[in-house]
């Protein structure tokens, strides 16, 4: 079983994101990458899945920010190869061009599952699991939770909301969007990231060209909340709880 | 047709989600704008009362078979592949949820069309389609502009009023029969699994009371129980309250417990200790009841009563029990 | 495991060096002899780098009347080496994360058997072996190795309580200044509530007594020790190489910390890694400028006191007087001691990465040790708890709201202290 994790960085959120001078994108000056932590979990699934069945767990990543130090973690954590798809994103790049990066560097490593983060944070034109997915020609399911293997199929619980979960049984090879690993994403300790860093060694898979244009342009970014961040709710308490109402109907919380 | 606006209606259990009326409601306003229609698309098996609800559209599309019985990413894709092929919409809109994910962004990619997620806001000017995505765990909005003649729109749940999609009215339905084969798919359902009934994940909830300090007593724990069962959410609690054993540690939030990002986030006299802000911070929304103006509960949150949460409480829960009727 | 039964020896009669001694006590049990015992556990630890000492312990538990975490609970040294002889992991075991690395069984163990250096050992090869960490620390792990803080806070954001100091603050990244002073604040003074109100303070004080300091906002990190202690070795050594780097771009004569631990550190750990300092903690440097600081304290702070010796500035580093000097120079402080100070002062619960284990080592102990300490200085009638470690502050907030005592017990640090005394 060859599993396959793509794996992208998004902005970190700790940082308080800034929006440059055109309005149009996040000022890059403050910006620092991090993992996508679904993505974490799609690695620490296809890990376990690993330790279950054997096999081996293959990290593929778009040159861009931390990449190295993201694929030597993914090493020290317990993976077996590292891919960088070559070609500077750190401008940023959209999701479906990504997909397709993934898509021809996934076609070139060959896989019998493919794990990813269900979302990320910055997913303007979608999710990259399902995309890639699609431009693979793959079944797919997304917001797995569960995940277990039986033969040449796999066994996958998608969650639904109110806690109510959807059983599938899926013929691989397959794209999972993972939610969430049956574990705590596993932890890599430093001496072993460093270990990585001396002795592993990061392969370089094609991605390809990808087209320019989405369909879509942004306009504008811009901060949803303005001015002081909590609102004072005054009167008696029944004026307090009216408002209160008020407030969630207007939110559609009620 | 050009201009036309779909709606894909999503359902589980023989019931309509709620963002699928709220989509409808954008939908016919959108559709009007751009002198289109507004078609919804229902997929599934006896899915007749499920269609007749839906009469704010102009025409209901209903592909009904056995295989779509419930909700599988394979053949429901396939199916919904084909009706936009065929069709050819201005908009189709997809709820962003679970069954969502797995629809819009393989439709894109397949019929190459494109989409824009986490849609919460969208207009329509003289046929220019803008969209506000919220992105960057709602740190930050963004604007795109369609720039080709369809595009896919993921919308987030509780975006917008469900009110204006519904209707008494009967719509017309339009039968279709899928156009491939929906046997020997990759792809099959088993079955549903339902939560067991008493296991409450408070990661999971939507809605959460949440308990400090300020409650003084377990006794008075009843009072934010019956807010939370009101509002349809659970309780959780900071590290204090766990400590004293008045509640499991399954419900507490923050540094040692659980990180909760729920649509709502409604503390009772917590005081607001980073060790517990770390948990709680990403919530969509924050109401914060504490006695102290000075909390720093009251820096991070988007609502702040300052008062005793013995007076607001009843009140409060009075008041929602009212306005559910 | 290879235990066998006691053989009873029973003879006739019993002849030793040629004398017949025979008698009732002819019958006797043969000597049980170690190597009953499945000794692979106990040799997992002993044969690491550090965890050696283990072995040499001869049960005579001395540790136990003495460590903090018994008093609490079901734990000690002692009771380390007879699990380990009767088939206990350690590796595996909780035990291995209730250690707070406190040294006060050292203190009193005929046979050097050192749990400072044997749990950070057993820890590591845990951690290395991927075995469960716990939760919390595995976030305070990822946070540190990302953010240089356990809180996972933005390292710009490290110096931005200086903006409500009420003084000017050097920020040494900026000004590039040589200073007299380099003031190591901390992850806890930079970014909790209450620790923000002890680097305020400190601020206050140092500008009060025109010291030429500075600090290196967000190029400070965290210092490690503690990191070092739970286990994660490796973090530990990236960070005081990193450390070390900033230290060196710029121009002072003495390190001030605000904490003990990183006191500690930047004293016994750095040397090693090639950065040699003259660290002071904030006591030690204050109490040296006693004589300027004195005529500062002009208003009495009325009030009974009591001084909770933080175990890596006491015990570890054997400073015990001058942060009671500088109690005894603020006008109207009444200092008693609790039962259990100096040499042999109780632990907080936080060192040894226990900061960070809070909700683990929960579930092993009737109570905390911070609300153990709270009870203690409550039992001398103290108005106040007075503390210069950045650990404490909250935990033993916390801990007086936990045992009850809100109201009656009010927790300060030292600088706070000063600070109040300083404003007439």
């Amino acid at each position: 079983m060859k599993i396959l994790v793509p794996m992208k960085q998004v902005p970190d959120l700790v940082e308080e994101l800034e929006i440059d001078s055109s309005g149009k994108r996040l000022n890059r000056d403050f910006l620092k990458f991090k993992l996508n932590e679904f993505d974490e979990h799609a690695l620490e699934e296809a890990l376990l899945l690993k330790e279950q069945h054997g096999g081996e767990v293959v990290v593929v990543t778009l040159d861009m920010a931390e990449a190295d130090n993201l694929l030597f973690t993914a090493i020290a954590k317990g993976a077996d190869k590292i891919f960088k798809i070559p070609g500077n994103c750190d401008e940023g790049i959209d999701c479906h061009s990504a997909a397709q990066m993934f898509a021809t560097a996934a076609k070139s490593i060959g896989f019998d599952l493919i794990l990813t983060g269900v979302q990320a944070a910055d997913d303007r034109d979608g999710q990259v699991g399902m995309l890639l997915a699609a431009f693979l020609g793959l079944p797919h399911v997304s917001v797995v939770t569960g995940l277990s293997l039986e033969g040449a199929s796999a066994i996958v619980h998608k969650e639904y909301a109110g806690g109510v979960m959807a059983e599938f049984e899926v013929v691989l090879p397959a794209v999972f969007g993972i939610q969430a690993a049956r574990h705590t994403p596993r932890y890599a300790p430093v001496s072993k990231v460093r270990q990585a860093w001396k002795t592993s060694k990061i392969e370089t898979v094609d991605g390809g060209t990808v087209p320019a244009s989405n369909g879509s342009v942004v306009n504008r970014m811009f901060k949803p909340e303005s001015g002081k961040r909590a609102e004072l709710i005054e009167g008696s308490p029944d004026d307090v709880a009216g408002k209160i109402v008020d407030l969630l109907k207007s939110r559609g919380l009620l | 047709m050009p201009n036309d606006v779909f709606v894909v209606a999503e359902h589980l259990k023989n019931k309509l989600s709620d963002v699928t009326f709220e989509m409808l409601g954008k939908g016919r306003e959108i559709a009007d704008a751009c002198g289109g229609k507004l078609v919804a698309v229902v997929l599934g098996s006896g899915t007749k009362d499920l269609a007749a609800q839906l009469g704010v559209a102009d025409s209901v599309i209903s592909v009904d078979d056995p295989a779509l019985e419930h909700f599988s990413p394979e053949a429901y894709r396939i199916v919904l592949s084909s009706v936009v092929k065929d069709r050819q919409p201005k908009l189709t809109l997809i709820a962003n949820t679970s069954m969502g994910m797995d629809l819009a962004a393989p439709l894109s990619a397949e019929l190459n069309i494109p989409l824009v997620a986490y849609c919460k806001g969208l207009s329509a000017d003289s046929g220019n389609v803008s969209v506000t995505s919220q992105l960057y765990a709602g740190k930050v909005d963004v604007e795109s502009s369609i720039t080709s003649a369809q595009a896919i729109i993921s919308v987030l749940a509780g975006s917008f009023a469900g009110d204006a999609g519904r209707s008494e009215r009967t719509p017309s339905i339009e039968e279709v029969r899928p156009s491939t084969s929906l046997n020997d798919l990759r792809v099959k359902f088993r079955r549903l699994v339902e939560p067991e009934p008493s296991d409450v994940d408070i990661t999971k909830e939507e809605k959460l009371v949440s308990i400090g300090r300020g409650i003084q007593s377990q006794d008075n724990i009843a009072l934010a129980e019956e807010l939370a069962a009101a509002l349809g959410g659970a309780i959780s609690a900071s590290r204090p309250i766990i400590d004293n054993g008045w509640l499991p540690k399954s419900r507490q939030v923050g540094k040692s417990g659980m990180s909760v990002k729920p649509k709502l986030y409604l503390t009772l006299g917590i005081s607001g200790a980073p060790e517990h802000v770390e948990g709680m911070k990403d919530a969509a929304t924050i109401i914060a009841v504490n006695t102290d103006p000075r909390a720093p509960i009251f820096d991070i949150a988007d609502y702040a009563v300052v008062g005793d949460l013995f007076d607001i409480v009843p009140a409060l829960t009075e008041r929602i029990k009212g306005a559910k009727g | 495991m290879g235990i066998t039964k006691p053989i009873v020896i029973e003879k006739e009669t019993a002849v030793v060096d040629g004398v017949d001694i025979s008698g009732a006590w002819n019958r006797m049990f043969e000597q049980r002899v170690i190597w009953d015992y499945d000794l692979r556990h106990m040799e997992k630890v002993t044969a690491l780098e550090g965890g050696e000492s283990l072995g040499w312990c001869y049960q005579c538990a001395k540790c136990i009347a003495v460590c903090p975490v018994d008093i609490v609970g079901d734990y000690g040294p002692r009771k380390i080496f007879r699990k380990l002889q009767t088939g206990m992991d350690l590796l595996e075991s909780s035990d291995l994360w209730l250690c707070t690395t406190c040294m006060n069984c050292l203190r009193v163990c005929p046979k050097e058997v050192n749990m400072v250096e044997i749990m950070p050992a057993a820890r590591e090869q845990a951690i290395l072996d991927g075995k469960a960490i716990p939760d919390e620390l595995q976030k305070a792990f990822d946070n540190i190795s990302k953010y240089g803080n356990p809180q996972g806070e933005s390292a710009r954001k490290r110096a931005d309580w200086v903006k409500d100091a009420g003084v000017p603050v050097n920020i040494l990244p900026t000004t590039k200044k040589p200073v007299d002073v380099l003031w190591y604040v901390g992850s806890y003074p930079s970014y909790h509530g209450r620790g923000k109100d002890a680097a305020k303070a400190m601020a206050r004080i140092l500008a009060a007594l025109g010291i030429d300091f500075g600090i290196l906002a967000h190029e400070e990190k965290e210092d490690g020790d503690s990191v070092r202690l739970a286990g994660e070795k490796g973090l530990f050594e990236m960070l005081a190489e990193e450390n070390i780097k900033v230290f060196n771009k710029y121009r002072f004569k003495k390190l001030v910390v605000t904490g003990p631990h990183e006191y500690n550190a930047f004293k016994h750990e750095y040397p090693k890694l090639g950065g040699e300092y003259d660290v002071l903690h904030y006591t030690q440097f204050l109490a040296g400028h006693l004589e300027q600081l004195k005529p500062l304290l002009r208003k009495r702070v009325s009030a009974r006191v009591t001084f909770h010796d933080p175990c890596y500035l006491g015990r570890h580093n054997g400073e015990y007087v001058a942060p009671r000097n500088l109690l005894k120079a603020i006008p109207g402080i009444d200092v008693v001691e609790m039962f259990r100070c100096k040499e042999n002062g109780y632990c907080c619960g936080g060192g040894g990465g226990g900061m960070w284990l809070d909700s683990f080592s929960r579930d092993f102990t009737s109570e905390r040790l911070s609300e153990r300490r709270v009870r203690e200085a409550v039992e001398v009638g103290a108005d106040i708890l007075a503390v210069c470690c950045p650990y404490e502050v909250s935990r033993f907030e916390d801990a007086v709201k936990s045992t009850g005592h809100d109201g009656k017990l009010v927790v300060r640090d030292i600088l706070e202290l000063i600070d109040d005394s300083m404003r007439m």
